[in-house]
């Protein structure tokens, strides 16, 4: 069944008529065309998934779309301001800390959130944060630095 | 140099792999192309089994060109692809050297079967060591071929012309100048290329050797980089195929009504062969498991305990894959013998990314974008089971979302194709992590016995090593023995199955286990001598580059000499891949009352030759070792006869962050050696070195990985 939902998706208010039903992932991969958000369990294990809704990291294969009705909802698309990175996102690159980049975007976003709480983590609670989001690649070591230099350059820079 | 080329404008029509090779051309327009075949031997006899046998006759195929285009482009066609590895990156560095052309005026094509000359897949480290130095000759002879028409073109000798930035210059009048790109204009020139040419000296590299940031990492932190999964095409409908229960399940009986009854699903059949199709991926996934069937089941018995019993029983090949010397009298020089057997389990690949295929049949046409390793190789399956013919499948290859081997498989893409074949539709399939667990080509669990000797003098005075289904991939000796033999057994079909499923190549294939097995065995005999393992190695090491690499891990790591148990929890072990040395110094906790081992320290050494990229070769290093904790402390894959018990990560564990140890890398300066691989050495030996580790922590000897809690625990007990 159709029904209408509101929400704002990457600060632009978005209204949908569509069946509620569906899982949030596949709404934005394949109904909004926001690939950037990836699908790699299906059972909120990996991560690559994870988008934030009202700043808090939820994995989207695990939700379905009624749940985000007047909340705000970003994924990776959202992160660019006026063609800016976020400074998590450069941090990402700086630090090479990828490699096949399947994982990167549920990655980034989380630490997005995790930095919006702790701003100056330690190596340990990185690890303890990010710790349910799975790469396979192991760029471990390169996204722990890439996030505390995240940290550093946002204090800084606000 | 020997040189055998030829050069020819509106050259003829000769094959390419089935395409006329006059179709890249025109399929390009006009420009300057150099055709190149980088095959050597080695490339193929690293190639998994089932690769060797699809591969193509490769004799008289170049298989990747350069062109460069009439606005001064200059683009790398190669089937190969790009899997988070880094070769877009490290083989485009490679190429703006050799032309002398800024780095961001080079383009990579990878994996598209029409717009790339054939390449039988992407696996074993080889890119960069095989591929590399024949592009980079390649790229030699086009800048060969551009200075010599500058030359004519400006009346100037060509010894007095230089490049840079892709502008020729007279060295003596700075005003006679022209471009690349304007040489190309209107041309229309293809050059043949056999042999390599001297290609620049590494002394005069600007790009090789310096830390280049990958070309792949803006489109990818932003969500931009396009996977097949990503693809959308007017009309496409989701998949989702009914799956038997186990290997070796066939279909008895089946009620598809459950599923027909949802709204927007279609359900196809083709014989045994059940999908459900939707636009809607949620509707697929809910009709999927409506479909009832009923099978017949008829596995193997055999489960993830008994396997290794099962496989040393089989009825399998024997082959003596080296012997020297003589093992009795080896043994009866020994003044202590050793004899050893190692287990290792069957791994997954679990890449992030799951098998992933688009396909679509359009005017007799089979476009089809897939997750491979193996873009020609998909195309070539395509062809036999849809009995088409390579000019009508065209497969390309998108990024790749991790393949470690896993991906050198492509069922997906020939089920893809089989359904957008019968639907006429677009067909999207995303294998599920079920699906991808069940179909995974894994590494093979493997038996190892080792029979071994030593003298007063700790020297080793035999080595009878016997493998089962591991290959000798990693089963050299290294050490100085003068009586050796290594029997190698493989799975006798269809006399005798061993797997109950798919097997394959597994990041640096089977020498995980080989190192394993021979440098606990090392250890093991070290111990018992008295004297320190690293010691113990290089009195019997006569390798240079392996000595070269434990001096220096040992060095970067600090270590200090001590016979083992020493009860720090250091293990050293080594071994080489791909033409890489490696060596490495692992430091371990072990929880005596839980047997859990935290990996804290890992330093790791490579002879790795030329070093292409530096930040790249760094970022394989850590990643491999990263990565090897997994096959070291807890993946191994559950089955009970056909049915594969580890279906997600909830069961199936692999390496997360909080594990991370402090990992210490050396790449040992080797800049006038050729390239060797990087992608796959230096997870080889982190197993062993953990083992050995424990056991010099806590006394206890696992012969076995992954060396979980349990069994620790269990070897605790016997201590």
């Amino acid at each position: 069944m159709e029904e209408k939902i509101r929400f704002k998706l990457n600060g632009k208010k978005t209204e949908l008529m569509t069946d509620l039903n569906q899982t949030l992932v596949w709404v934005l991969r394949n109904l909004l065309g926001l690939t950037g958000t990836k699908w790699g369990c299906g059972n909120g294990f990996c991560g690559a998934c994870t988008v934030l809704i009202d700043d808090e990291p939820v994995r989207s294969c695990q939700i379905p779309l009624s749940d985000v009705e007047g909340k705000k909802v970003v994924t990776i698309e959202g992160l660019e301001k006026k063609g800016r990175l976020h400074p998590v996102q450069k941090a990402f690159i700086d630090h090479e800390a990828l490699q096949c980049g399947f994982c990167t975007p549920g990655m980034i976003l989380t630490t997005v959130a995790f930095l919006k709480k702790n701003p100056s983590p330690t190596r340990q609670e990185i690890m303890e944060a990010l710790d349910e989001n799975l790469c396979r690649c192991t760029a471990h070591v390169r996204i722990i630095d890439a996030v505390l230099d995240a940290a550093k350059e946002m204090k800084g820079g606000k | 140099m020997r040189k055998n080329q030829k050069s020819t404008t509106q050259s003829g029509t000769t094959k390419v792999s089935g395409i006329k090779r006059r179709s890249f051309v025109k399929l390009l327009g006009g420009g300057i192309f150099i055709f190149f075949q980088p095959w050597k031997a080695l490339d193929i006899l690293s190639m998994p089994q089932q690769q060797q046998q699809q591969r193509r006759s490769l004799t008289k195929d170049y298989n990747a060109f350069l062109h460069i285009a009439e606005d001064g482009t200059i683009s790398c066609y190669t089937g190969k692809i790009e899997m988070g590895q880094g070769i877009i990156t490290g083989l485009a560095i490679m190429m703006a050297e050799e032309l002398n052309v800024p780095f961001e005026k080079v383009k990579m094509v990878m994996g598209d079967t029409e717009l790339c000359p054939y390449d039988a897949g992407t696996w074993g480290s080889q890119s960069t060591q095989t591929f590399g130095p024949a592009m980079r000759a390649a790229a030699a002879e086009a800048k060969a071929v551009l200075i010599e028409m500058a030359s004519s073109k400006l009346g100037v000798p060509a010894n007095s012309l230089e490049v840079r930035d892709g502008i020729i210059t007279d060295r003596s009048d700075p005003d006679k100048s022209v471009t690349y790109a304007s040489l190309a204009k209107g041309k229309k020139l293809e050059k043949y290329l056999d042999v390599k040419p001297a290609s620049e000296e590494y002394t005069k590299f600007t790009y090789v050797g310096k830390p280049y940031k990958r070309v792949d990492a803006y489109e990818k932190v932003t969500g931009r980089a396009k996977y097949t999964g990503d693809l959308k095409i007017p009309g496409m409908v989701f998949a989702r195929i009914v799956r038997p229960p186990s290997h070796g399940a066939t279909l008895k009986s089946v009620d598809v009504t459950g599923a027909e009854k949802i709204t927007g699903v279609q359900v196809v059949r083709d014989g045994d062969f059940i999908a459900v199709i939707s636009e809607n991926r949620d509707k697929a996934d809910e009709a999927v498991v409506k479909v009832k069937a009923e099978y017949e089941f008829k596995e193997l018995p055999v489960n993830d305990k008994t396997v290794f019993d099962w496989m040393v029983k089989a009825q399998s090949r024997s082959a003596v894959a080296r012997e020297g010397g003589d093992i009795e009298a080896g043994r009866r020089e020994s003044d202590k013998v050793f004899q050893s057997e190692y287990h290792d389990p069957y791994v997954a690949h679990a890449a992030i990314e799951t098998h992933t295929a688009l396909a679509h049949l359009e005017n007799g046409k089979m476009n089809v974008w897939a997750s491979t390793q193996s873009p020609f190789g998909l195309q070539d399956a395509i062809v036999t089971e849809l009995k088409m013919t390579r000019e009508t499948v065209r497969v390309r290859t998108p990024f790749v979302g991790g393949g470690f081997g896993g991906k050198a498989a492509y069922q997906q893409g020939v089920e893809a194709a089989r359904l957008a074949k019968l639907t006429g539709k677009p067909v999207m399939l995303v294998w599920t992590r079920d699906e991808e667990f069940f179909y995974d080509t894994f590494h093979s669990a493997n038996v190892i016995k080792v029979n071994s000797g030593i003298n007063n003098s700790g020297l080793i005075t035999f080595w009878d090593y016997h493998v089962w289904f591991a290959g000798t991939r990693g089963a050299d000796i290294i050490y100085e023995v003068p009586n050796f033999k290594t029997t190698s057994y493989s799975e006798n079909r269809p006399a005798f199955q061993v797997h109950p499923f798919g097997t394959g190549p597994w990041r640096a294939p089977n020498n995980n286990s080989n190192t394993f097995a021979r440098e606990v065995q090392i250890d093991i005999m070290a111990s018992s001598a008295g004297i320190d393992p690293l010691d113990f190695r290089l009195r019997n090491l006569k390798d240079e580059k392996m000595i070269a690499c434990l001096k220096s891990v040992a060095d970067k790591f600090g270590y200090v000499p001590a016979r083992t148990p020493s009860r720090r929890g250091i293990g050293i072990a080594c071994g080489h891949d791909a033409g890489t040395w490696v060596a490495e110094i692992a430091e371990v906790k072990v929880d005596k009352a839980t047997g859990k081992v935290q990996v804290v320290r890992v330093a790791c050494s490579q002879d790795m030759g030329q070093c292409i990229n530096p930040e790249g070769a760094l970022i394989q290093m850590e990643g491999c070792i990263t990565m090897a904790l997994g096959y070291t402390l807890t993946e191994e894959v559950h089955f009970e006869g056909g049915n594969v018990l580890d279906r997600g990560f909830d069961t199936y564990e692999i390496p997360k962050l909080s594990w991370l140890p402090k990992i210490d890398c050396v790449i040992l300066d080797r800049m006038d050696k050729p390239p060797r691989g990087g992608g796959e050495p230096s997870i080889i030996a982190v197993g062993a070195a953990v083992g050995n580790a424990i056991f010099d922590a806590t006394g206890a000897r696992l012969y076995q990985t992954p060396m979980t809690p349990e069994r620790v625990f269990e070897a605790l007990k016997k201590t």
